[in-house]
């Protein structure tokens, strides 16, 4: 490969584009969040499986005793791989070429889907299956073939569950955790021509019925398009991990397989899937293993596809790669456990983040992808209770980049705003005052206006201050006592005023 | 040894007994402790919000107050969280190398009340006496930021008349996360309705925990649906004796309802 010629400043890498893909919600994260909460079937969906998920995770996770050590490891093996992305994907690129498959390079959503489009045509065909892709739904593929007139058909089970009810994935890993099985039954009974009108709701029969429905397209099928979990840089060989064999089916039984992938997600060497085999069962299915690991590498004729495409996704991965503080999102293996701790998701589940990564790495993800002021209310989204952090396998300080993201947040409206938001103001204001304790210590003193408004319960009801509402619309405030700490201590103890 | 007490913003200005209570338990156990005046926030509120360069006279401020000191006590796990592991950030990246070296060491030297009963003077049983049915909730910046473990409950097992009870899902959330409650005060308060019933099922009278400000969000949700369950800090337990009693209730002792500090702009 020919090494770019840089002339002059390098600039800032672009953001995923907009007006493509799924990255983007309609509305903040508040409004949305509100909404979602008032539904009670949502709320008893989610808290059912992420408390039962969550446990399962906690108890596979204590039975290893090196826990620690490979988080750690895997925390390593993606900040080094980070350093070196350029010549890693150098690597992969030409160990797939030698193996006989085709690598693509898309800068972006639009590019990406363009080549799938345009490989799909060459096929000469209008349907293709799919495994559950994040990186497809991120880029807003399904729609992009739509609109050329080609059927994309979803085969694992809570991804099918989600296009036939015309509805969004709201989890990485279980998009349709958001339905129960009733809702499942009704949706399979209005979407799926040939299903059986007595469908119960047992999982096994739902099961069953979306396996009869997947099969014959299977065996049909002549293109599928997949994502992957790894890209193994030193030998080419692609890998997914998945529970239901769906994804088997799709990587084996066509002739041609394209697979879209992040540019994050490569691993250096075959070694190295050792740790992350060991972390992403255990933190997202709460398995030791899961049932099905699938590798390929280039193609091997007469046995499965005869055509591989593999597309190297950047879509905002270099942009965040360029923030020395952000970047560590990029480490995500998409193992879904901090939506799981999360209380925030727990309760207002993922369509609320308006963005196909929900929860907490959804909160950092996204608005890097995209660029700060596109998603600026989503780092926001977090009491910052940490709980994430401590679960993550590669452990990503979720935390820390939210609060990162604050003030990247704070500090471009600043740059494109002459006037300072309320919000800064009083920030601004409050900082003056608390950096210099005189004058501190006189705003206590002449801060009465709660006592006032207190006098008759010792406790603040509704306080009609528009920022206090927010506060007293659930929660009682205290009167503000009539001595304040450093006045009582000054009183006792003598010394400065 | 010299020690000195960091009250923090809130308790300084809205929960005075907080601070009151922290002093009585250092000076039973024969702490001489300082008040240094200069002292005023840590600047969390700016930091999480999204102003860090604003909190940078805040973290200089801190530094330079305490620099004199052996050991710094703050009965807020939150703010020693902010002292220990935001100061060195901020500045990192807008003060000077000196400053970062300053911040760093005094967050070296800068505890939560129960680290530093434990861990630092040794002592489990503070002498304190307080019957009453209570139950913990480990904050999460004491839990996941400061890990104090079971330090606080340690302490409160041994409190006299004490009977604890244990707060199920206790790692959980309270829904406060600061100006959270505010910007998503919907989700907030869904959070905080589960925190609030929990602490209800246990049938404990007090909620305690090591915060004044989660402590401000629960009180203030079981003071609204009157509850009769109220929020007391650990530190007013733990200055509680048979000879001193805690009277709950009584107004001037504002142990009822931790409140927001809107009611003081
Ligand atoms: S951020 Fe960490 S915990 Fe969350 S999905 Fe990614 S790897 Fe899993």
């Amino acid at each position: 490969m020919n090494a770019p010629v840089m002339l002059g400043l390098p600039t800032m890498p672009p953001p995923a584009p907009r007006g493509v893909g799924n990255l983007r919600g309609d509305e903040k994260f508040p409004a949305a969040a509100r909404r979602a909460l008032a539904d009670t079937q949502l709320r008893r969906n989610l808290g059912k499986a992420t408390t039962t998920i969550r446990g399962k995770r906690a108890q596979v996770v204590a039975e290893l005793p090196d826990w620690e050590e490979l988080r750690e490891a895997g925390r390593q093996l993606k900040v080094h791989t980070m350093a070196d992305l350029p010549d890693y994907l150098a690597q992969l690129e030409s160990a797939v070429t030698a193996h006989g498959g085709v690598v693509h390079w898309a800068r972006d959503a639009n590019e990406a889907n363009q080549i799938v489009i345009e490989l799909i045509r060459g096929k000469g065909v209008d349907e293709v299956v799919k495994i559950k892709s994040m990186a497809t739904q991120e880029i807003g593929l399904n729609e992009a073939l739509e609109a050329v007139g080609i059927t994309a058909l979803e085969t694992d089970l809570a991804e099918l569950i989600v296009q036939l009810g015309d509805d969004k994935p709201s989890h990485i890993l279980v998009p349709a955790i958001h339905r129960n099985r009733a809702e499942i039954r009704e949706i399979f009974l209005r979407e799926m021509a040939d299903v059986d009108p007595a469908l119960s709701d047992e999982p096994a029969a739902l099961a069953g019925a979306a396996r009869q429905h997947l099969r014959r397209k299977f065996l049909s099928a002549k293109v599928a398009i997949s994502g992957a979990n790894f890209g193994i840089a030193e030998t080419g060989t692609l890998g997914v991990v998945e529970s239901e064999g769906n994804g088997r089916m799709c990587l084996t039984l066509p002739d041609t397989l394209i697979t879209i992938m992040g540019i994050e997600k490569l691993v250096p060497r075959w070694q190295d899937l050792e740790v992350f085999l060991q972390l992403l069962p255990r933190s997202s299915t709460g398995e030791r293993m899961n049932p099905y690991t699938s590798m390929w590498t280039g193609v091997t004729p007469g046995d499965g596809p005869e055509e591989f495409h593999l597309i190297l996704l950047d879509n905002g991965r270099t942009a965040v790669l360029a923030d020395a503080d952000g970047r560590d999102a990029l480490n995500c293996i998409r193992c879904s456990a901090c939506l799981n701790v999360c209380p925030v998701y727990e309760r207002t589940g993922g369509h609320a983040y308006g963005s196909v990564y929900p929860g907490p790495i959804g909160a950092i993800l996204s608005p890097q992808l995209t660029g700060i002021e596109d998603n600026a209310s989503l780092p926001y989204a977090s009491s910052l209770c940490g709980a994430c952090y401590d679960v993550c396998p590669v452990k990503i300080n979720i935390p820390e980049i939210l609060v990162h993201l604050r003030a990247k947040h704070t500090e471009t409206y600043a740059s494109e705003h002459r006037v300072p938001s309320a919000e800064a103001a009083a920030m601004s204001t409050a900082a003056w005052v608390m950096s210099n304790p005189k004058r501190w210590t006189l705003a206590l003193r002449s801060g009465r206006l709660g006592r006032i408004l207190g006098r008759k319960r010792n406790v603040i009801g509704d306080v009609p201050l528009p920022l206090a509402k927010q506060w007293t619309d659930a929660r009682d405030l205290a009167r503000p006592p009539k001595q304040t700490f450093r006045d009582w201590w000054a009183a006792e103890h003598g010394g400065e005023r | 040894m010299r020690t000195a007490l960091f009250i923090t913003c809130l308790a300084d200005a809205m929960f005075p007994e907080v601070g009151k209570a922290t002093v009585q338990v250092l000076e039973r156990l024969g702490q001489t402790v300082e008040f240094p005046a200069g002292q005023t926030c840590c600047g969390q509120m700016h930091v999480n919000t999204g102003y860090q360069k604003q909190a940078l006279p805040l973290v200089e401020r801190f530094a330079e107050v305490f620099w004199p000191y052996d050991a710094i006590v703050a009965p807020s796990g939150s703010c020693v969280g902010s002292v220990c592991h935001q100061h060195a950030m901020i500045a990192k990246r807008f003060g000077s190398p000196g400053l970062v070296e300053q911040v760093e060491a005094v967050a070296a030297r800068t505890y939560e009340l129960s680290e530093f009963l434990v861990d630092v003077l040794g002592v489990t049983d503070v002498g304190a006496y307080f019957p009453h049915r209570v139950t913990y909730h480990p904050t999460c910046h004491s839990l996941r930021m400061l890990r104090v473990g079971d330090k606080p409950i340690t302490l409160l097992r041994a409190v006299e008349a004490l009977e604890l009870v244990e707060l199920p899902a206790a790692d959980q959330c309270c829904g406060f996360g600061g100006t959270f409650a505010i910007k998503n005060s919907d989700t907030s308060t869904a959070m905080l309705a589960d925190k609030m019933r929990t602490v209800l099922d246990t049938g404990a009278e007090i909620c305690t925990a090591g915060d004044s400000s989660c402590l401000m969000h629960i009180g203030g949700g079981l003071s609204r649906i009157r509850a009769g369950a109220k929020t007391v800090h650990l530190a007013q337990i733990l200055a509680a004796t048979r000879e001193e009693p805690m009277v709950l209730g009584r107004a001037e002792r504002q142990a009822e309802v931790h409140a927001g500090p809107e009611a003081v702009l």
